[in-house]
């Protein structure tokens, strides 16, 4: 495999620039390696910190931002990591063009994804994530005067609701799958974790007014052209609403398909580490989100771990591993509270398109197949999101295994990417642009 | 908030600068992004590069993620009629 190659000799290369791969890159820094930082996203700061020019931040956002900047840290925005044909190598691509970058370790800190579930109407414009809803506000989405349903999982409805509110957006309510008890025993664990008491709090006081109820679910999206209306299951009952957006899905998944291609071990949905963070695959480590949903908090404490062990640093304070196993604990909570009901699988009828990039209907599949067979019999997940969507939902709904993606990842332009794969001897590239400066 | 210009199916629109190309084309009051294979719209659904419901071509490049761009000055992008 040959591909243009990017001349600077890296000790390590990062994939993904929220918390956990932003804190990795400082640790490395910090011992005076080199370290390029790359995340597809237009700006650094991942899914908690994401943000225009302008925006305000919080502090330990500003501070970590400022840290893992040129001359310190190399960061390339609006760079996908599309393949990995070997460990020390990746195929990057930096906005239509593609180029190799090598190096000496990755850490890998993809963070995660939703869990989009099927159910009749989801295809519809403006039937949204619940993080989704958030981005697309975050990147200047209008949605003042807007009526907004959310039916979601854990804590994340919450910001994403007052960010909402906060932008003039009426949210209509917010509805929680899993039951009263489960989040009530969830809440009584936060009294021992008062930082995330108060942002629970926080959360609550700027969402007060907006419905809370748990135990509830949408049942299908109505509308032609986008949605229209969201019909709800409450306590036994079903209920229609009228709204402009409807933000749902069932919590947070890891992200693991760059694990998959590089041959890491990926167990129930997180990929697989050891306690100094590194990966099945020699010269391989992972950090946050990608490797099991806690928060922020793990997020950055796993990846100044991964950062360290990466270089090679033997002697990684003992406070560091006891913090990441607290926040990991949180995260354990999170997963039992939280679980996808079992209605929610039941929600697909024959018609239900379940693979939203080849439109295969929920009809046209087995569920006694295996990913495999399905793929070949249907294409499901053969499509441009290489199953990030439908098998992550197939997962959920049938309990397949998860398909090892295809390289490349997403749609690099086609042409460049035979080019890549073909060449012989590299030709100098241009070294990706640097990152506009952080506000 | 300064604006640009940007080409939608050749008809120059002004939208604020730094929006995602996603962002700007619903404020445009665009939904739909691209077409499935029975005639209905699809649009953004992750806003973070994973769904690829948002792609669009983009100066004549196709299955550009338009929630991952941002918009800017001259940017041309051609959407289903
Ligand atoms: C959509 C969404 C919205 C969220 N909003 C909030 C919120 O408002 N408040 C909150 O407390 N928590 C939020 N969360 C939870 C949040 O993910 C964590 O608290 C925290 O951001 C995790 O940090 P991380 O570094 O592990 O991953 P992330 O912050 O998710 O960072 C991972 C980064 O990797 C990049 N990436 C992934 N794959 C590739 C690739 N192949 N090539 C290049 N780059 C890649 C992504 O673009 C992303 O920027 C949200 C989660 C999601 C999925
Ligand atoms: S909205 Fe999902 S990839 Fe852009």
């Amino acid at each position: 495999m040959s591909a243009p190659v990017l001349a600077r000799r890296l000790d390590l290369v990062v994939v993904g620039a929220g918390p956990a791969g932003l804190a990795a890159a400082d640790a490395a820094a910090g011992v005076g390696r080199q370290v390029l930082v790359l995340d597809q996203a237009p700006r650094p700061g991942g899914q908690i910190w994401r943000h225009r020019p302008g925006d305000v931040l919080p502090v330990e956002a500003r501070t970590l931002l400022d840290r893992v900047r040129p001359p310190r840290v190399a960061v390339a925005c609006g760079a996908s990591v599309v393949d990995a044909p070997g460990p020390g190598q990746l195929i990057v691509d930096f906005g239509g063009r593609l180029a190799a970058v090598e190096t000496g370790a990755v850490v890998l800190a993809t963070g995660a994804t939703e869990r989009l579930l099927p159910f009749p109407g989801w295809t519809l414009p403006g039937v949204v994530g619940v993080g989704g809803m958030q981005a697309l506000l975050k990147a200047g989405l209008p949605v003042a005067g807007s009526r907004i349903v959310i039916a979601g999982s854990g804590p994340l409805p919450w910001p994403v609701a007052a960010a909402l509110h906060h932008e003039g957006a009426v949210v209509e309510e917010i509805l929680e799958q899993a039951d009263a008890l489960a989040v009530a025993r969830f809440a009584l664990s936060l009294i021992g974790r008062p930082a995330t008491l108060a942002r629970a709090l926080r959360y609550r006081a700027a969402t007060l007014g907006i419905p809370y109820r748990t135990g509830g679910w949408v049942v299908r999206a109505e509308g032609t052209d986008r949605v229209t209306h969201a019909v709800l299951r409450v306590g036994g009952r079903e209920r229609r609403i009228a709204c402009d957006w409807l933000a749902t899905a069932a919590g947070l998944v890891p992200r693991t398909e760059l694990a998959q291609l590089l041959g890491c071990t990926v167990h129930e949905e997180r990929i697989v580490v050891d306690q100094r963070q590194a990966t099945t695959v020699r010269g391989v480590w992972a950090a946050g989100e990608c490797t099991g949903v806690a928060g922020d908090r793990a997020a950055r404490v796993e990846g100044t771990i991964a950062g360290l062990a990466a270089m090679g640093v033997e002697r990684i304070p003992g406070a560091l591993f006891r913090r990441r196993d607290r926040e990991r604990r949180f995260g354990e909570l999170l997963a039992q509270r939280f679980a996808p009901r079992r209605e929610l699988r039941e929600r697909v009828t024959a018609e239900t398109i379940l693979c939203r990039c080849e439109d295969v209907r929920a009809g046209a599949i087995d569920p006694a197949w295996s990913a495999r067979q399905a793929k070949l019999w249907t294409r499901v997940g053969m499509g441009a999101c290489q199953g990030a969507v439908c098998g992550l939902a197939c997962r959920t709904l049938y309990g397949w295994d998860t398909a090892v993606p295809r390289p490349p990842l997403g749609q690099p332009p086609l042409g460049s990417w035979a080019r890549a794969l073909g060449e012989a001897t590299p030709p100098s590239a241009t070294p990706p642009s640097p990152a506009p400066p952080i506000p | 908030m300064i604006d640009v210009t940007i080409l939608v199916n050749g008809v120059p629109r002004r939208v604020p600068a730094d929006l995602s190309l996603a962002a700007a084309l619903w404020r445009l009051g665009i939904h739909r992004f691209r077409t499935d294979r029975d005639g209905a719209p699809r649009a953004p659904v992750c806003g973070m590069g994973t769904c690829f419901e948002c792609r669009v071509e983009v100066d004549g490049r196709t299955g550009v993620r338009s929630c991952l761009l941002p918009v800017r000055e001259g940017l041309r992008v051609e959407l289903p009629a």
